[in-house]
């Protein structure tokens, strides 16, 4: 890719939008995926009693929190997925488009 | 201690008198397992027939490397769960919590959590920067020479580490079940896989994986629904069982002694997390794939399966503790005392034995086999990629090869490499496969993840940073793990002294530091080349977030 084509690809507001959001998008779940994971290591490595505290019969803190952290990462990929497919993908499109018109 | 097993026994006894329902039909045979041969023998036949067919097909280095880009998400997501549901996982995890209870599941979650951190930052641009390794991506503003040194070496010592642990599952499993010698077993595994990848390369690879990874899934989850059915599906029921039945009791459902060290735990976590990211046979398979939205696809399929699987380990395991553990036929010369037939690896087997009988265990085992194959497959392909093409053509050639003598590069490595992994698996027999893989976990997070993460969204990384960075990772993760008991104890058999390094995993101290070293040795290099490193970032960030200029899948 030339220099030119570089700089006119980074002035197209579509390209502006499309890396703030997908920034902002991927670290904010970057961010719960690790307080999540790194709070349930604080517990294991802290608190390694309430891991072992029963919520129903045997079953402990720590089964319900590891279950439920293996759905969570399930289900945030899956979001992305979703917002990635309905949004980055057009606004890579029209970038793609715009930059192909460009060069033109 | 001996009294404790010994009125856990009783317990466990009177309980499988009482209850017929799951108790074995008859005791596993000592010869040869004639089911697990007859569909291990079939799906043999099937994968080389494919890989007969695969063979036709790769024709170039893109054919070889990354099945001319034209897997879909789908089938990428079911084969990268195939690549990362190792027997590790399978065999490992069951005999982690057999032995050890909830200390186990901590793998489980930890194996999960490294996907949705790809898939945010990680697995778009990787497939829109990179051609056949990640080194591509690393090395993609930077020096070439030095950072696919670092980046094939990273991926080597990774390699290693990880096909230990497999060949290690496979030979015990096999010497347990078609009573052939350890060393048989290794040597036939390996000269499967070197059948597999030379011939076949990523296409055979990619199917092999998907195979497999169909029929651990099936496996996993009749196991699953066996041991729940014997207690009625009452998953608590059987985890007041695995309480009432395993010696240690209800401290079953603590972390465990290994991680009872805060930093053992965190550390642990981290080389699992981060460690996922830096593998270098997963990396690899997103270039399979035609662009950035089914890279997307891949991960979401793959953290799909694999997040089932991984709860699926958590009955098993337990099922484990109370259909294994108590019933003296599992063990040698029906003692308890004397630990599990085929070696401590095994609780999966003999559980699929007592929910099933001989069939299903014929068909875990096979299955399990499988598996192990598939994924030193998937391994060896990466290693033998990091040499021909990382090394050999870019650090010895200089790009100047051509793509035959490149690919037949990759194939003699694969043939060394199939030598260094049986040898590798007789001088390891007698390690827990888990807390191996664990180590490579360790390597990939310290070494391959910092470099790989910096160079796609760091502008300031130069190629000085980027190779000390990597390298200090590296050293640091082998030498601190050299020195931890689990290996200078357990398998060098040294004195207890000498191991000065503590904790479970070496992570929490290589890790930063690679980023460290990373960042130090970027933001002080004041060369010429260093700033026409930065510059190059641009043009670099623009193809990674849109696709243009990439690889495009090849038209089949």
């Amino acid at each position: 890719m030339d220099e030119q084509t570089v700089k006119r690809i980074q002035s197209d507001p579509n390209y502006v939008k499309l890396v703030a959001e997908r920034k902002s998008f991927g670290w904010t779940l970057s961010i719960i995926t690790l307080v999540i994971y790194y709070g349930y290591i604080a517990l294991v490595a802290f608190a390694p009693g309430v891991i072992a505290t029963p919520v129903a019969g045997a079953i402990t803190v720590g089964i319900v929190v590891g279950a439920a952290i293996i759905v969570a990462s399930i289900v945030l990929t899956g979001i992305y997925v979703v917002r990635a497919n309905a949004h980055y993908d057009e606004l890579t499109k029209a970038i793609v488009n715009a930059s192909a018109a460009g060069g033109k | 201690m001996a009294r404790l097993i010994k009125s856990s026994l009783l317990a466990a006894s009177l309980a499988l008198a009482g209850s017929a329902a799951y108790a074995a039909d008859a005791a596993p045979s000592a010869g040869v397992d004639w089911n697990a041969l007859i569909i291990f023998a079939i799906f043999v036949l099937l994968t080389l027939g494919i890989t007969y067919w695969a063979a036709q097909r790769t024709r170039t280095a893109k054919d070889f490397y990354a099945a001319g880009g034209g897997i879909t998400g789908f089938q990428n997501g079911l084969a990268i769960a195939g690549d990362y549901m190792s027997a590790a996982s399978f065999l490992g995890i069951s005999a982690l919590v057999y032995s050890s209870g909830y200390y186990g599941l901590i793998y489980s979650i930890g194996f999960l959590v490294g996907w949705p951190i790809i898939m945010f930052l990680m697995a778009e641009p990787l497939r829109n920067l990179g051609r056949y390794t990640f080194a591509d991506v690393a090395s993609y503003r930077l020096q070439a020479t030095p950072i696919r040194a670092m980046a094939a070496t990273g991926t080597l010592v990774t390699v290693a580490f990880y096909l230990i642990a497999q060949m290690v599952g496979a030979g015990q499993l096999i010497e347990l079940l078609f009573g052939l010698p350890y060393l048989v077993a290794v040597v036939l595994v390996g000269v499967l896989m070197v059948i597999y990848v030379t011939f076949g390369g990523m296409i055979a690879t990619t199917w092999v994986q998907i195979i497999k990874a169909t029929l651990l899934l099936i496996g996993a989850t009749l196991m699953a629904i066996l041991v729940l059915n014997a207690f009625d599906f009452d998953f608590n029921a059987l985890l007041v069982k695995a309480i009432e039945v395993h010696p240690l009791h209800a401290k079953i459902m603590l972390p465990g002694a290994a991680v009872a060290n805060p930093i053992s735990a965190i550390s642990l976590g981290m080389a699992l997390m981060f460690g996922t990211a830096g593998l270098p046979h997963i990396l690899m398979r997103f270039f399979t794939v035609g662009n950035a939205k089914e890279a997307r696809k891949s991960v979401f399929w793959a953290t799909t399966f694999i997040g089932y699987f991984y709860i699926l380990t958590f009955i098993i395991g337990f099922g484990a503790i109370v259909m294994v553990g108590p019933d003296a036929i599992y063990h040698i010369g029906g003692d308890i005392a004397k630990g599990l037939l085929g070696g401590g690896n095994m609780p999966a087997i003999h559980l699929a034995h007592a929910v099933g009988g001989d069939l299903m265990k014929g068909f875990i085992a096979a299955v399990a086999f499988a598996t192990i194959l598939a994924v030193v497959s998937g391994l060896t392909l990466s290693g033998a990629s990091a040499v021909s093409h990382d090394l050999y053509a870019s650090v010895f050639r200089h790009g100047r090869g051509d793509e035959a003598a490149e690919v037949r590069a990759s194939r003699i490595t694969t043939v060394v490499l199939g030598i260094v992994a049986i040898v590798l698996g007789v001088l390891f027999e007698k390690i827990n496969v888990a807390f191996m893989v664990g180590l490579a976990f360790a390597v990939a997070a310290s070494a391959n993840f910092p470099v790989l993460l910096l160079s796609m969204l760091w502008k300031g990384l130069t190629t000085r940073g980027a190779f000390v960075g990597g390298f200090a990772g590296l050293i640091c993760a082998v030498v601190l793990t050299i020195f931890s008991p689990g290996i200078w104890v357990a398998v060098l058999g040294l004195s207890k002294d000498g191991a000065w390094f503590p904790y479970t995993s070496p992570a929490i101290f290589s890790m930063p530091l690679a980023f460290l070293c990373c960042w130090f040795f970027s933001i002080t290099d004041k060369s010429a080349a260093a700033s026409r490193e930065r510059a190059a970032f641009d043009a670099q960030y623009v193809r990674s977030q849109t696709g243009i200029g990439a690889e495009k899948a090849a038209a089949h």
